[in-house]
């Protein structure tokens, strides 16, 4: 699993940085690295477009993950030069963005330089495929494995709409019908009757929908130096 | 009786029933609507007002219908589940019992990406089969999802839509079992073009029983033009058309004329397959035909109950 990024257009980022002369640049090792996003060739054209557009770079790196905790020290080992700058520009997913922005001793702007998409499941080499929207009870058990909310366009619980022809959803020919794919996959295993069964509504509340979610787990590395 | 509806009346009676399709305007105008209510009055049993069609902001199917029953015509409001959530869905419908509508269409609706708002968040909270079942445990336990007690009766004629022709095509009629065991009273399908294709969807239905348990209604949609024509068969999200009809439609000297012909020819083999109890006339931007093409079709006078 990876968290899929793309670039925020390079006007949108401008604009950020309006009021920024000095900026200091964070790129992940991880999925941004994948993505080609925010690994350090990137990070370093990124460094040259902003310096041939005025802006002085007075540092950069390149934390292994952005998302976990060890950003914190890489943050302070960092401390003085970032202290030197007006803002830091992250090239690195949402989490990372936050992550950095959490654990900076003295509070500074954080802007994004990428958008966050999706967390992408790598279905062939370099492919990747949004499967899944963290909805809070998985209904895979009754499809096949599928997950109808992110792959049909519609969320639909009781597939196929109308709108399924030929295995692709009407909204693009590039993408396939998720209750195609499902039927399909039920119709192999001869497990066609539970399709006959009507999906109860679903109970939202444990998703986005009911507030920010949090998890308390027994953490693994509290005292990390 | 559920809702005692028009619409409910003349398919409980067993007769070949006519509806049609009447898109509301882009604005305001009250006349607009009026123009298509006087339009079809005599010619169809009951009108669909559709609802934010294609995913295009058009005023709304409950205005819509209160206009046309302010007429007398017995409307039949469309709802898709792409612009609202449960607690407007219940809502809505309080409200429009509340003014005299008792027939309701089921629908998932276009996709947002189809519209003028393709920015827009699809709602998509339930899908069309779990608002039949909403409707159906309005109506029946007078309660909301919630479980929840409703304060009065809740009168409805369920509608629902099928598609025969999308796929998997094996799964259709699965889809349609679906449907009425969730409470659908009334089914309108896509438009047919395809007869043989339709009629082998039918016989599935009738070996279930399925046409029993609900009212059947066939989709037709007449073609203004070969422009029209092409652009259903490849730009339509659900629309089949076969090439021998655009071909029809392509050399035609008289374009309208022609679509007028086959839509009749279609409706004439419609009337004799088992299992259909009417069909729905959906005339998009074309409403003023409909007068003719049901005339035609020897489906007048519509009866009085
Ligand atoms: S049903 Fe929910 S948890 Fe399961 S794959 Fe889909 S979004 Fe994820
Ligand atoms: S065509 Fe398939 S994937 Fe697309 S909205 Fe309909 S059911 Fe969902």
């Amino acid at each position: 699993m990876k968290t899929i990024t793309e670039q925020k257009p390079l006007e949108e980022i401008t604009q950020y940085l309006e009021k920024c002369k000095k900026v200091y640049l964070i790129g992940c090792g991880t999925c941004a690295t994948l993505c080609h996003t925010g690994g350090k060739s990137e990070v370093l054209e990124v460094k040259a477009n902003l310096e041939a557009n005025g802006k002085q770079v007075v540092g950069w790196m390149v934390i292994p993950t952005a998302c976990d905790e060890l950003t914190k020290y890489a943050l302070e080992e960092e401390a003085k030069t970032i202290a030197a700058a007006d803002c830091i520009l992250a090239m690195t997913c949402a989490i990372g963005v936050q992550m950095i922005s959490l654990h900076l001793k003295e509070p500074k702007l954080v802007y994004p330089a990428l958008n966050t998409l999706f967390l992408g499941m790598e279905e062939s080499p370099g492919h990747f495929t949004e499967v899944c929207l963290q909805c809070g009870n998985c209904v895979l058990g009754r499809t096949a494995a599928i997950c109808p909310l992110v792959r049909c366009s519609k969320s639909l619980l009781n597939g196929p709409c109308g709108g399924s022809a030929e295995g692709k959803c009407e909204v693009s020919p590039d993408i396939p019908c998720a209750w195609q794919l499902i039927y399909d996959r039920l119709a192999a295993m001869g497990r066609l009757d539970e399709l006959e069964e009507i999906e109860p509504i679903k109970d939202w509340s444990v998703s986005v929908s009911g507030g920010p979610r949090k998890s308390d787990v027994e953490a693994e590395c509290a005292d990390t130096p | 009786m559920k809702a005692g509806t028009n619409l409910e009346k003349v398919l409980e009676s067993g007769k070949f029933t006519v509806t049609a399709e009447a898109g509301p305007p882009k604005g305001t105008s009250v006349a607009s609507v009026q123009k298509k209510g006087e339009l079809l009055r005599h010619c169809c049993d009951a009108v669909n007002v559709t609802d934010n069609q294609t995913a295009i902001v058009r005023m709304s199917s409950l205005t819509g219908c209160l206009i046309l029953k302010q007429q007398g015509i017995d409307p039949v409001m469309q709802m898709v589940v792409r612009d609202r959530n449960r607690l407007a869905i219940q809502s809505d419908l309080l409200g429009a019992v509340a003014l005299g509508v008792g027939n309701v269409l089921c629908l998932s609706g276009d996709h947002q990406k189809f519209g003028n708002h393709p920015g827009a968040k699809g709602v998509f909270d339930i899908d069309s089969i779990q608002l039949i079942q909403t409707l159906k445990m309005m109506r029946d336990e007078k309660k909301f999802l919630s479980g929840e007690d409703i304060n009065g009766e809740v009168p409805l004629f369920i509608g629902a839509a099928a598609n025969p022709f999308a796929d998997p095509s094996e799964f259709r009629v699965s889809r349609l079992a679906k449907k009425v065991k969730a409470g659908a009273d009334f089914i309108q399908t896509q438009a047919v073009y395809d007869v043989d294709r339709f009629r082998q969807w039918t016989e599935a239905v009738v070996e279930r029983d399925l046409d029993k348990q609900t009212h059947i209604l066939a989709g037709v949609i007449p073609i203004k033009s070969a422009g029209m024509a092409r652009y259903m068969r490849d730009s339509v999200p659900g629309v089949i058309i076969p090439d021998e009809i655009v071909t029809r439609m392509e050399q035609a000297t008289e374009a309208k004329e022609e679509g007028v012909k086959i839509i009749l020819e279609v409706i004439e083999q419609l009337k004799e397959i088992p299992g259909v109890h009417g069909i729905h006339i959906m005339a998009v931007s074309w409403e003023d035909i409909i007068p003719e093409v049901v005339r035609k079709a020897v489906l007048m006078p519509r009866p009085v109950l």
